[in-house]
């Protein structure tokens, strides 16, 4: 394996929404170098490469940010950051003004003005807005793109973040990346749970299946605090495709009804956690299936809705017009998917302060991997990543006016080089010498690693198989076989390069997964019906208004921390935090 | 679902390569573009809407109710076409004007 070092004030992992919002950002400081890591290609890569419907968080005309914070602590029943929140809803309608300056068609009345769908959504046509996003960061002089490299882990010197290291996942080459200031953006973890198609189209699910928690992952490793795992987003979707329902929902007015006719979805309450625990519970008391109903739509609002769906969801429009099974003939079968860890809806991920700063020196986060801040959305990653670009110019600010220890810096150096050496041996050990399939790339695999983590968590953490619950014993069983399964992953082989990105999205699943049945073990209450079901406890409780925050030990446990909330004006400050 | 690539129309210009987030497709030594594992298609159809000789098509499995109809697309300045073709030979169209925002 060749090996290639790169040198930057600004290192960037994941060129997805949030990722590429912080390198627009940066461009504006032009004597800062970013450089953004991209697993994929960044033109279509990450939650938007099909395209978005709306932009779901906007401050419409009579509200004020402060009323989002609002709505977004309700649908989590208290468990948020308000800082953070406020910080991000003060700038939703900066950014989408400046999606509108890029070029998205946003839909405006005849005074100009945005057309509201609802209290906090506007309408577009957002097929094409990760490439208007990919182009803004592309365009800035100060920023460089490396694509199909993937970050494996931090380079961490005594709680200092030093760069990171990962491979491209085409050629035999390793990189060894050194940056003053990182930031995380490499979004939530899909794939954790059996999804809803674990077939043919296994990768049919509603987030992006790419995102496979490699930020959680490298941030529980470096020993960064953690928070809210046990909050977990479960989406209810029209059936088999996956496909969003709310563009039905509120669009045509379509609203949730058992197979007995009877509309169920104000019997269970109208927060997000709530509307998905009605359609399980009717199903389980044998009212299912259930559905939207839509078969009083107009033929003109059906037209409306494959075009709809077509510039966000194409696989939607192609069911209902294979075999003429349109909404207006037919209702539109709804399912709740497999649980995910995803800052951008609920309130998992790192422990941040409103700079976006992580508890590891140097170290930022912002979009899906950033916690205490639910319901962001695509703006909200965007103002997240403005946010996050912004204390990062500060660090390093303060950062050159402090470096002249020469000796101290060239002790550390060395170091940083050896474990280099090491890491790179760690690839190496996977490949097979010939370069092909072999016994070995045919015994344990990555993908049959993958399908156990699977089963483990649908069964034993509560997934689609146990209707989202589960109690103290399942998740001891279910952390010992996670264990067992992490500990295989030295002994897998990989004929290439993309084999091995293979298996370590597989080793960062397991260890998103250790961290998860932690915190599900430690919130000792039902807060919210189907995120976190804990049949032992299911009841909410006020003792439990607070937040869960993990920290990895160096043994390898998880250490379970418990802080208060952070609530109406008060800013999180923490010593942990460091300029 | 996945793609299905149609050997006989792909000239390998490798467009679509650049836009799977999944890193999927790949040049084969024969020149075409081939897709890794069929299985690991989001379905995202950005690789679709690169290819401008229509190699690419869009298929949803029998998992997902499929019967094997295909989804293709084509762009004509701001309109995009789609259609789908299914198997006993019917086809229907959507033309979406890229200017206009959704509905919905």
């Amino acid at each position: 394996m060749k090996t290639k070092r790169l040198e930057t004030d600004v290192l960037i992992i994941g060129g997805g929404t949030a990722g590429c919002f912080a390198a627009y950002t940066l461009g504006k400081e032009a004597g800062v170098s970013v450089l953004i890591a991209e697993k994929a290609n960044i033109k279509r890569s990450g939650c938007l490469a099909a395209g978005v419907n709306a932009l779901n968080a906007y401050i419409t005309e009579g509200h004020i940010p402060q009323d989002y914070v609002d709505y977004a602590k309700k649908d989590a029943h208290g468990i948020v950051r308000e800082d953070l929140l406020l910080s991000m809803s003060e700038r939703l309608n900066h950014v989408t003004k400046v999606l509108d300056d890029l070029g998205l068609v946003i839909l405006k009345d005849e005074n100009g003005k945005y057309v509201a769908r609802g209290n906090r959504n506007i309408k577009i046509n957002g097929e094409n807005i990760k490439p208007l996003l990919a182009e803004a960061a592309m365009s800035q002089d100060n920023v460089t793109v490396l694509e199909r490299v993937n970050i494996t882990d931090y380079i961490i010197e005594e709680n200092e973040i030093k760069g990171a290291w990962g491979f491209n996942i085409e050629e035999n080459v390793f990189y060894d990346i050194r940056a003053k200031a990182v930031l995380c953006a490499t979004g939530g973890a899909a794939g954790l749970y059996r999804p809803n198609n674990p077939g043919f189209s296994r990768h049919k699910m509603w987030y992006s299946p790419f995102n496979t928690g490699a930020g959680f992952a490298m941030g529980i490793l470096a020993g960064a605090e953690m928070t809210t795992f046990e909050m977990r987003f479960i989406a209810l979707r029209c059936k088999d495709t996956i496909a969003p329902v709310g563009t039905i929902a509120q669009g045509v007015g379509a609203r949730q009804m058992n197979s007995h006719g009877e509309i169920y979805e104000t019997k269970y309450g109208l927060t997000t956690s709530q509307r998905l625990y009605g359609t399980v519970t009717e199903n389980r008391e044998g009212r299912g299936p259930c559905y939207l109903k839509t078969d009083e739509i107009s033929a003109a609002q059906e037209q409306d809705l494959y075009r709809a769906y077509l510039n966000m969801a194409p696989s939607q429009t192609l069911k209902w017009l294979e075999g003429s099974r349109g909404p207006a003939s037919e209702n539109v079968e709804i399912e709740g998917t497999e649980p995910y860890i995803v800052g951008g809806h609920t309130a998992s991920g790192y422990w941040v302060d409103n700079g976006r700063r992580t508890t590891v020196k140097g170290l930022f986060a912002a979009g899906d991997v950033a916690g205490g801040c639910p319901q962001k959305y695509v703006t909200g990653a965007l103002a997240e990543g403005e946010i996050a670009a912004e204390s990062m110019t500060k660090y390093l600010k303060n950062l050159n006016a402090d470096s002249e220890k020469s000796n101290a810096i060239k002790e550390i150096e060395t170091k940083i080089d050896n474990a280099s050496i090491l890491k790179k041996k760690e690839y190496e050990a996977h490949l097979t010498a010939e370069g092909k399939d072999s016994e070995d790339t045919f015994f344990i695999t990555a993908e049959q690693l993958e399908e156990a983590m699977q089963k483990v968590m649908d069964q034993y953490a509560g997934g689609i198989a146990t209707d989202y619950q589960y109690n103290e014993e399942r998740l001891v069983i279910g952390k010992k076989r996670i264990g067992e399964l992490l500990g295989m992953i030295d002994e897998l082989k990989a004929k290439d390069m993309f084999e091995l990105k293979d298996i370590y999205e597989v080793r960062e699943r397991l260890i998103v997964c250790q961290t998860l049945i932690e915190h599900l073990r430690a919130r000792k209450e039902t807060r919210w019906h189907s995120f976190g079901e804990n049949t032992d406890y299911p009841k909410e409780s006020n003792q439990w208004l607070k937040y869960v925050n993990s920290k990895r030990k160096p043994d390898g446990g998880t250490e379970i921390i418990f802080r208060e909330l952070v609530t109406g004006g008060k800013v999180y400050e923490c010593t942990d935090f460091t300029e | 679902m996945s793609v299905r690539i149609l050997q006989n129309k792909c000239v390998g210009c490798g467009k679509c390569l650049s836009v799977c987030p999944g890193n999927l497709l790949k040049k084969g030594e024969d020149g075409k573009v081939h897709i890794r594992n069929i299985r690991d298609c989001w379905g995202c159809t950005a690789c679709l809407k690169e290819c401008h000789t229509g190699a690419i098509l869009y298929f949803l499995g029998a998992d997902m109710g499929g019967m094997g109809s295909m989804l293709s697309v084509k762009e004509k300045g701001d309109v995009r076409i789609w259609r789908v073709d299914s198997p006993n030979g019917e086809t229907k169209t959507i033309e979406i004007n890229m200017k206009d925002s959704n509905k919905y």
